[in-house]
């Protein structure tokens, strides 16, 4: 069983965590074309290489981020939302 | 077909026909290039060739010949989807399947024994009664049965009364069959080249060069190819392709796996797939029953299996079927499959004037391969897109006309 570790409960098997795909950039309701609309509803990121995506620690109901790599499936690291929000 | 069948049975030597001819030289231009050797692109080169008289046709596969999805699909073929538009198509899918051994005057064994999916909820139930609204409406066999129903078509079945998964009906399709995928490419790949279709294995395209609104040439590692028209059939790689000529499709790449049991005497008369269960079963002309189920739980480009998926679907299989549990496994494997956020493919045109799209065919476009095949290649030759592939376009993602075959999807591909 794939492992992933989850920044609050550690260590897990993979199943026990629920993904939910790749992080996408919010919108602004009022400036947002509906061509803009379109593409963020449902051009999610698909490239070769790593993705940056949610995942959820299904017993704790913790949402947090995960960087994995779409090829080899190695994941290089995970982290909290919050740090997200740092970033951006 | 019968004829030759019986002078073949006779003759001393058993003449074996040569198939496909080797590989040629690239020219330096075609009027089509077909890229992605799989059955899709090959049933489009055969269409071109021989009802449209197109012969400047080069099939570009960076394998070998239908070595992607094709060869890895559990091999379903219905029609008994929810949107009319899905049934109008996929219907006329089936009913190429019902000649397509007269049309390449080859055996694809196709067997029409119909499909059996199972309701474990009232509200499967409910879904399974749309469906079969639709799918009267537009003229297929799709019928609600009830339990004696169920027991009727498949007296093997655990029908669990009492239980959790007590099974409270079925979706009959009638319509539903098997064909052998190998078949189906080889019999299009032998009848194109025949035409006169260059089919040309280890060629992998690697890059487009693109004038204004339009392709002028494919770059693949034997060389550069003019062309007239592009067809983009590349199965699980359609998005990364499409991206190479600048064109960014709303796909998100999974695998998909399935499992084959040891060979065993026919017992397994109907195709049985399980909503719940995420569960489905055949079994193959050589006895093997061929297990799938749903996708794997997370996007990835990768073609490994895995054992949760092997546990996960032994579990359905022995469930439905408790006296599997003996049997022993031989083969697991893996698709990568082009999902679209509506579980419905993408047809027709792109944002480039002569760059085709036969794509986003995910867990679900081995059935379409003769319709897909036949319908792209009347949208090369004729420059425009025929009235049923028009909702299937790329735009419909922009105009939000999604087609939503999700619940229709599912376990059952
Ligand atoms: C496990 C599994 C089970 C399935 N079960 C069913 C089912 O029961 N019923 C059903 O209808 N469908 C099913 N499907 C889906 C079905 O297999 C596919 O949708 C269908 O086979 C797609 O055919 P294709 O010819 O478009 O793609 P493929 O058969 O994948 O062919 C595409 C070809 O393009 C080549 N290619 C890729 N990139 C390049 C490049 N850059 N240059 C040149 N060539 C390239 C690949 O090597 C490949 O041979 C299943 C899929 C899987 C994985």
């Amino acid at each position: 069983m794939k492992l992933l570790t989850c920044p609050m409960n550690g260590p897990r098997n993979i199943d026990e965590f629920q993904s939910f795909g790749p992080v996408r950039a919010k919108l602004d309701p009022n400036a947002t074309a509906d061509r803009d609309w379109s593409r963020h509803l449902f051009r999610a990121e698909n490239r070769k290489g790593i993705l940056v995506e949610w995942w959820r620690h299904v017993p704790s109901n913790y949402f947090f981020l995960a960087e994995r790599d779409l090829v080899t499936n190695e994941i290089i690291r995970t982290f909290d939302a919050s740090q997200l929000r740092d970033r951006a | 077909m019968p004829l030759r069948l019986l002078k073949y049975g006779l003759s001393r030597d058993y003449p074996v026909s040569g198939d496909i001819p080797a590989t040629p030289e690239l020219k330096p231009a075609y009027d089509v290039v077909i890229i992605g050797g799989g059955g899709h692109g090959l049933s489009c080169a055969h269409h071109l060739a021989k009802y449209h008289g197109i012969k400047s046709v080069a099939v570009l596969e960076k394998g070998y010949l239908a070595g992607g999805n094709t060869a890895r699909n559990t091999t379903t073929i219905r029609s008994n989807y929810i949107t009319p538009e899905g049934i109008a198509f996929y219907k006329e899918g089936v009913e190429l399947f019902e000649r397509l051994s007269q049309e390449l005057d080859f055996n694809v064994m196709f067997s029409q024994r119909g499909q059996l999916t199972l309701a474990h909820t009232e509200a499967t139930v409910r879904s399974f009664h749309m469906r079969a609204e639709m799918g009267r409406h537009m003229g297929t066999r799709t019928e609600v049965v009830d339990q004696k129903g169920v027991e009727e078509l498949c007296p093997l079945l655990n029908m669990d009364y009492g239980g959790p998964l007590e099974i409270l009906g079925g979706l009959w399709h009638a319509d539903g069959g098997t064909a052998r995928h190998d078949a189906v490419a080889w019999g299009y790949a032998a009848q194109a080249s025949r035409r006169g279709v260059e089919i040309h294995q280890r060629t992998e395209v690697q890059g487009f060069e693109v004038a204004g609104d339009r392709v002028r040439a494919v770059k693949t590692n034997r060389g550069r190819v003019a062309c007239g028209q592009v067809l983009i059939a590349t199965g699980g790689m359609n998005y990364d392709v499409a991206l190479m000529a600048g064109v960014e499709l709303p796909i998100r790449c999974y695998p998909l796996q399935a499992m084959v049991t040891q060979p065993l005497k026919p017992w397994l008369h109907t195709l049985v797939s399980s909503v719940s269960l995420h569960t489905y079963l055949v079994q193959s002309s050589r006895g093997e029953v061929v297990i799938g189920g749903g996708s794997d739980p997370y996007q990835l480009y990768s073609t490994r299996s895995t054992l949760d998926m092997k546990e996960h679907l032994a579990e359905g299989a022995v469930h439905l079927f408790p006296f599997l549990q003996g049997v022993q496994l031989l083969r697991q494997w893996a698709g990568i499959t082009d999902m679209t956020p509506d579980y419905s493919p993408i047809m027709g045109a792109s944002p480039l004037a002569n760059l085709w799209l036969d794509c986003g065919w995910g867990t679900w476009g081995f059935k379409a391969t003769p319709v897909a095949g036949k319908r792209m290649a009347q949208t090369i030759a004729e420059g425009r897109v025929p009235d049923i592939l028009k909702p299937f376009a790329l735009e419909r993602f922009e105009t939000f006309r999604l087609l939503n075959e999700m619940g229709a999807t599912a376990a059952s591909h």
